[in-house]
């Protein structure tokens, strides 16, 4: 095992406009014929060919920029020495990359470099990952003539005096270090922020021997706006941008290709390792999602992995009074599995059930609905897409007929209009929200419809074409409003609509929607939007070329999330937007195996890939294969176990690294169930909110520690490979075997690419699906013998289901209603640096950046109810009320406040209801009516739940002898 | 458990409004009959602006394939009962449940 090294083919490959052909030119490079696309460098042409010309500010990633002066080269013909990056192929060129001029050049070159440079290889963190050294060592630099006497950025003091040029390193950010003084100004980080990332937060500043990268208006890295996706850190060349846990640990000397555990970009990294310690996580050039890029969070916040919370024992107790009592794992499993017995001799078969996890892999989820089905002998599993995403399952399926997004990621690069509908991508989804503000850049159309002024509406070389901050709620009478101008303006696209979908349905819906009381003037007044923005934004999307529908829990999470995921449907069909690149409906969903889980049959209702429990010929495939005879009854979704634990007739429940007393609305009635039952059994890193309400705690096992798959958003399966020994003794698909031997059953799995051929031997889209295949390249569902490769793009010539379903979506404003007691609206959300309960983030650097949740109000909200930024407010609804801090900001639109759910301190989940979508259960989040008051403290919840909390965590300690 | 029984059941075990863990304030919480009241209203109300036909049998297939033989149990002993509180629409979708 070695460590894996990319190839640097130090600029882009050209890519013709919507990815047509380009011609092939054929030049001669160091009298070898070479044949590449026209567009092409003749540096990327040179490496192609094998040859490798020397260079500092160039690198594949990135645009050329012709600063370096390496790279020089000599072409027949021509005058002068021009640079190889930034000069393009043409047919029958005859280039030289090494002849006596180039050579005395670049030594020229490299002298500079080095006169100006420190010289403590040897201490130097990047000591053996150095381009200067390899470069001096490529250019055979001898003797640096200069010496260091003249003006210069390497030492602290000369002459006695302080070194006006010379600038302290800057460990602001928690990550990485910044030191001047090893800088060449290649600008590849200043680069890297603009063209990867697109946050533009640096820039080089001076000019001359001035020059020096500036992170902001010359300011430390963490109080500007970096957003510290290292990027920058990846492409420099040198000691300049380094990790910490470089300095600290040193060089990695082996690295594995895994899959990013947050969220559902589906990122996949080089973990670089020295022994079993992982020294840093560096995105992958070849990752089919992520090419190369990644976010805070996938590259650096990795330390809750080894934090020192992390419960490493079995725990047992008899009740939650009780303090924990560590146990052997022989011992923790068989006290569960006779619980679970008993619990359902005494109760009932149905009077169990359990949580498949979004965090862990394909293979564990799909184990976990296994033990339930087989060994509970019940439906009673679901998974936390109930509380994200379950209304896109609904909605999709109902009217293309499969319940995943259409696209992959790249296709975003042929969309000329771009519609984001409560999502933020840049977020909660950081890496492909760059790509989206790429394509923005090159010039496509956004329209943005979200309550919040996010910062795609309005960033740094971003604008939308149209931002239309609706009233949270209102979301189906915006969808419905845009249909009406689509219809009643004639830019539906008939012939599609008649070619693929169900006519009769169309005109029926067509007749719906051309309703005067769809109109956008009609509906102005309770969306918040003027008519004429809402007409702008629905003839953008029908005639604007290529437009495509990204969405996320703004569209779902609402009493009516599954008919604003229908009314999305039927948009992208009456434009004809589904079923080429470049368009489609894309849910950005929200955890790392969130669609994973959900393919893997972890819904009550259904087996493996969205198949009901009713359909015979499915359940009795399962029966043979697993030798037991199938409930055909749907099983309880989360919120029925807890009404039902309420009720109390639900007593036992098995949740696999879910944290729902955090992530669950209404957190009363959630503790309330989770107290009511006879044996909570928990399985996660860290004692989690929900396991104070737990009877057992079995210790899971970080990404880091197991292998298996993940697939993320766009349906894409990735290899999730171990890099080092579970430190809990065991990988969740083991623990979950354990259980399952516990109870009767007779599993034997080895490895979970067992696992995935049971799967892909029960499930036709997973057919084509295994861990070899997986080994030479990431696929997309469906995978079988039509599409051996995947499935990059979906509903290609006619729609899975058939033909295309127009579903009538009729507006019904929620219950959660505005009035004198509650007169502000609720929505929630998430951050860049946190990850949905925080679990993991809060025990990493990432603090730095948000270390506590706080609520946003306008400041004319604030103003009539005397609060300051940063006063201590209390947040109240029908539901609870907790305290937090204010932050008065104009991006809430007035009547409207926002808070996350990152910290258990300020538990947002008091505060929201139990109202939930009309299909699917799903919860309101988005929507709770609040009123915010000054506060004196935390509030008597807080406090007791603080008390409460501190107590459930005693684990009884061996009395000394 | 039979219908009957589970609606005997559910009475009983309708929570009272305001309880949490760990306060004494006043929360409006929702019983778990009440709660398939509204469920069922909720998702009649959806189907209701179809053809009264597809309505009612879009009604009743989404509550046989997505709620749990208790809670189909249960709101088909309420609609016995009498049905207080649901439209007409969900009750005549839930009285042509199966089972």
């Amino acid at each position: 095992m070695a460590l894996i090294k990319e190839l640097d083919y130090g600029t882009p490959e050209p890519r013709g406009p919507y990815g047509a052909a380009l011609a092939q030119v054929t030049l001669t490079i160091d009298g070898q014929a070479v044949t590449v696309p026209e567009g092409t460098s003749i540096m990327r042409a040179a490496q192609i060919a094998g040859t490798t010309i020397p260079k500092l500010c160039a690198t594949d990633n990135l645009d050329a920029f012709g600063s370096c002066r390496l790279c020089l080269v000599e072409i027949q013909g021509r005058n002068g020495t021009p640079a190889s990056c930034t000069t393009p192929v043409a047919p029958g060129m005859v280039v030289h990359t090494q002849t006596d001029k180039l050579k005395r050049l670049r030594n020229g070159v490299m002298e500079l470099y080095i006169s100006d440079h420190p010289l403590d290889c040897l201490t130097c963190a990047a000591n053996g990952d150095c381009e200067l050294q390899d470069m001096a060592g490529a250019v055979g630099l001898r003797e640096v003539r200069y010496g260091y006497d003249g003006r210069n950025h390497v030492f602290a003091r000369q002459d006695g005096k302080a070194n006006p040029d010379w600038k302290a390193k800057d460990t602001s950010n928690p990550y990485f270090t910044y030191d001047a003084s090893k800088c060449i100004v290649c600008n590849r980080c200043v680069r890297a922020c603009d063209e990867v990332q697109g946050t533009f937060a640096l820039t080089i500043s001076g000019r001359g021997l001035d020059s020096r990268v500036s992170p902001g208006q010359d300011e430390g890295f963490l109080s500007s706006e970096c957003v510290s996706c290292g990027a920058c850190v990846q492409a420099c060349p040198t000691a300049t941008l380094t990790e910490k846990a470089v300095i600290e640990i040193g060089q990695p000397e082996h690295s594995k290709v895994t899959t990013c555990a947050y969220c559902g970009v589906g990122c996949t990294f080089k973990a670089e390792m020295r022994g079993e310690t992982l020294v840093r996580m560096v995105p992958w050039k070849d990752g089919a999602a992520n090419h190369g890029h990644s976010c805070v969070k996938g590259r650096f916040a990795w330390g809750y992995a080894t934090h020192k919370e992390r419960i490493l024992n079995p725990m047992i107790r008899s009740s939650i009074q009780e303090p924990w009592r560590e146990v052997s794992w022989d011992e923790a499993i068989a006290y569960t599995a006779s619980e679970f017995k008993r619990i359902q001799e005494k109760y009932g078969k149905r009077s169990v059930g359990g949580i498949a996890s979004s965090r862990c892999t394909n293979e564990e989820a799909y184990l976990v609905q296994k033990l339930i089905r087989q060994g509970f002998g019940n439906n009673n599993v679901d998974t936390c897409a109930r509380v994200c995403h379950s209304p896109t399952g609904y909605g999709l399926s109902q009217t293309l007929g499969t319940s995943a997004g259409t696209q992959d990621f790249d296709s975003i690069r042929d969309t000329d209009v771009i519609l984001v509908i409560g999502c933020n991508p840049t977020d909660a989804h950081p890496v492909f929200g760059s790509a989206m503000k790429r394509r923005i850049r090159e010039g496509a159309k956004l329209i943005v419809i979200d309550p919040r002024r996010t910062d795609l509406v309005k960033s740094a070389h971003i604008r939308a074409e149209v931002h239309l901050p609706l009233k949270p709620s209102t979301n189906v009478a915006m969808l419905n409003a845009l249909a009406y101008v689509i219809v009643t303006e004639g830019l539906v696209a008939e012939q599609y609509v008649r070619e693929r979908c169900d006519w009769d349905e169309f005109q029926e819906w067509a007749e719906f929607v051309a309703r005067p009381e769809h109109s956008p003037e009609a509906v102005a007044d309770y969306l918040g939007v003027p008519a004429a923005d809402v007409r702008a934004a629905a003839r953008l999307y029908a005639t604007g070329g290529n437009a495509a529908i990204y969405y996320g829990l703004g569209v779902t999470e609402h009493s009516q999330g599954s008919t604003a995921v229908i009314a999305i449907a039927n948009l992208a069909m009456a434009t004809g937007n589904v079923g080429r690149r470049g368009v489609g409906i894309n849910p950005l969903r929200g955890q790392n195996n969130v669609q994973g889980s959900c393919d893997m049959g972890s819904f009550p209702h259904e087996l493996t890939a969205y198949r009901h429990v009713s359909n015979d010929a499915v359940r009795e495939q399962f029966n043979k294969a697993w030798n037991t005879v199938l409930d055909d009854e749907p099983g309880l979704r989360i919120n029925n176990m807890f009404d039902a634990a309420v009720d109390g007739v639900f007593k036992g429940m098995y949740i696999q690294a879910e944290d729902v007393v955090q992530s669950d609305p209404d957190t009363n009635h959630v503790t309330a169930a989770l107290a009511s039952l006879e044996c909570l059994v928990v399985q996660d890193l860290f004692l989690n909110e929900t396991a104070l309400f737990a009877h057992v705690f079995l210790p899971g096992s970080s990404f880091l520690e197991k292998d298996g798959t993940f697939t993320n958003a766009e349906r894409r399966l990735q290899l999730v490979r171990k890099v080092m020994t579970p430190k809990n003794g065991y990988a969740d698909w083991e623990v979950t075997q354990l259980m399952a031997q516990g109870m009767g059953l007779d599993w034997n799995y080895t490895h979970p690419s067992q696992v995935m051929d049971e799967i892909a031997a029960l499930t036709p889209v997973f057919s084509g699906v295994s861990f070899d295949r997986l080994e030479e390249e990431s696929l997309q569902w469906p995978v079988n013998e039509a599409a051996p490769h995947g499935t990059p793009i979906m509903h290609i010539d006619h729609f899975v289901r058939g033909k295309g379903r127009f579903i009538l979506t009729e507006y019904v404003p929620t219950d959660e209603k505005v009035g004198p007691r509650f007169p502000l609206l609720l929505t929630t959300g998430r951050i860049l640096s946190q990850y949905n309960v925080g679990a993991q983030t809060r025990r990493t650097g990432n603090m730095a950046w948000h270390d506590k949740d706080v609520l946003e109000i306008h400041p004319q909200d604030a103003e009539d109810r005397g609060i300051r930024e940063g006063d201590l407010v209390k947040l109240q609804s029908r539901a609870g009320a907790m305290a937090l801090h204010a932050r008065v900001t104009d991006k809430v639109a007035p009547g409207v406040v926002y808070t996350t759910f990152h910290h258990p301190e300020t538990p947002a989940n008091v505060v929201t209801t139990d109202a939930s979508d009309w299909a699917t259960n799903c919860p309101e989040y988005k929507v709770t009516a609040v009123q915010v008051t000054l506060a004196n403290g935390p509030t008597e919840w807080q406090q007791r739940y603080d008390i409460f909390a501190r107590d459930s965590r005693r684990i009884e300690v061996e009395p000394a002898e | 458990m039979s219908a009957d029984r589970g609606h005997e059941a559910g009475r009983e075990g309708a929570h009272e409004a305001g309880h949490s863990l760990f306060d004494d304030e006043q929360h409006i919480t929702t019983s778990s009959d009440q709660r398939l009241v509204t469920m069922a209203n909720q998702i009649a109300r959806f189907f209701s602006s179809q053809k009264h036909d597809t309505a009612v049998e879009g009604c009743r297939d989404h509550i046989a394939k997505f709620w749990d033989p208790r809670m189909r149990g249960r709101i088909r002993a309420h609609v016995a009962d009498g049905g207080a509180g649901l439209t007409p629409l969900a009750k005549e979708a839930i009285a042509r449940l199966t089972r």
